[in-house]
């Protein structure tokens, strides 16, 4: 039998990555933000899973502007990092795990979830720097993922209720799988920030702590909020933070906050991580 | 009761990639998601003009590129995570980018978000920020 354990909440910004593949982690600007990601290395190689489900969004890689599914899914046995304008991440290419992708697709799609498939994904650092600040810099892919994508980036944007109803689904799903696979499932984006208009540099500490604690206790007022929420209060691209809410709806009611960590700036972003197991 | 739409329109200094931008700047983006390829970066850089020429775009929109008015390009349909393939493609970051739409220096807007960035006091509205509320 298959099995979420735990969820795990994180910012997926760009240059944390370009941090770490220049080997500036402990330069005095990046210092603080690293040394916090020391406990979720060390809880996420102690928990082992053996997939992770990774909910995020790409950034206009893989998918063109005349092409925006509202929800995908990787069943690919490999997704290589993209080549975002810059050349692609020097990360090793990212494991897929194709049996549980198709399981999740056809549990998904028979209970109204209508995701487009894709064999082929190239994932961009909305994938690969999470799985940088979780799992360090391996030579290899160290844990199978299936990646989940959101579109964030055209309004309408899925709302956060039917993210979190997503997420539900999800857990629904994987219960019904019938290897042994312990799963745990990230949502990734966020948290506030604004990188383009007049209201750039947009930060709202006050808004992401509330965030961050609701998630654990009071998931019900994040399920609540609307776009306009989100843009205004989070700042324009903040609204990646609804990609979090999948995870929450794949977890029980009752969680517990196992760790968390936040950070100001992250070039333009507040850097967030959470990790909450499942009771 | 104000629409959806007014709501976001009322956002100061933000441009939401609504249906209207996603219309107005889709050759703009289909520009942008050209440069995801190597090849097509150095042919750009080559020659920006005669690369530019083969994207069906305003006149408007093909100055703001040459001239790198990146607010102006937002305004004119363009989504800022396309427009980063632009500005990987001139090696600057998306901190670089969002400064220069701010109409501050690179330094300032650096020392901004070291101070904990952008306050939200007063930046929540257009309404807002008239009434001086
Ligand atoms: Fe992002």
């Amino acid at each position: 039998m298959a099995k979420i354990i735990a969820g795990l909440g994180t910012s997926h910004v760009p240059a944390i990555g370009v941090a770490m593949d220049e080997g500036k982690t402990q330069e005095p600007y990046w210092k603080s933000l690293f040394e916090g990601y020391g406990p979720v290395r060390k809880w996420l190689a102690e928990v082992k899973p053996d997939v992770v489900i990774l909910c995020y969004n790409d950034h206009c890689a893989a998918m063109p502007p005349d092409t925006i599914p509202t929800f995908a899914i990787g069943v690919g046995d490999e997704f290589k990092p993209a080549d975002e304008g810059w050349g692609p991440r020097p990360v090793p290419v990212v494991k897929g795990d194709p049996d549980l992708a198709w399981h999740l697709v056809e549990s998904l799609v028979l209970d109204g979830f209508d995701l487009t498939i894709m064999h082929q994904l190239q994932v961009d650092h909305g994938l690969t720097v999470p799985m940088s600040i979780t799992c360090g810099q391996p030579k290899e892919g160290p844990v199978k993922v299936v990646p989940i994508e959101v579109n964030v980036v055209l309004y309408p944007q899925p709302t956060g209720r039917r993210c979190y109803a997503l997420g539900q689904a999800i857990r629904k799903a994987v219960a019904s799988y019938d290897k042994d696979t312990k799963v745990v499932i990230f949502g990734t984006g966020g948290m506030s920030h604004q990188i383009h208009g007049e209201r750039s540099g947009l930060i709202n500490k006050e808004w992401d702590t509330a965030f961050l604690n609701d998630l654990t206790a009071n998931p019900q007022r994040l399920v609540d909020l609307t776009h306009v929420d989100y843009i205004r209060d989070a700042g324009a691209e903040g609204i990646e933070l609804i990609v979090w809410l999948i995870m929450r709806g794949a977890l029980n009611d009752q969680v517990k906050e196992v760790c968390r960590h936040y950070h100001v700036p992250a070039s333009n972003t507040a850097a967030g991580l959470i990790v909450l197991e499942n009771r | 009761m104000k629409t959806i739409k007014e709501q976001l329109e009322d956002i100061p200094g933000t441009y939401v990639f609504t249906k209207e931008r996603s219309r107005l700047g889709l050759h703009l983006n289909l520009f942008c998601t050209s440069l995801l390829k190597a090849a097509n970066r150095e042919e750009f850089l080559r020659d920006e003009p005669a690369y530019l020429a083969k994207f069906p775009l305003t006149e408007e929109q093909r100055r703001a590129v040459l001239e790198r008015d990146w607010i102006g390009m937002v305004r004119l349909g363009a989504n800022i995570y396309h427009l980063s393939k632009l500005g990987g493609t001139d090696r600057k970051t998306f901190q670089y980018m969002a400064g220069c739409m701010t109409g501050m220096t690179q330094e300032d807007y650096r020392a901004m978000m070291l101070a904990g960035g952008r306050s939200i006091e007063g930046n929540r509205s257009k309404s807002e920020q008239k009434t001086g509320a």
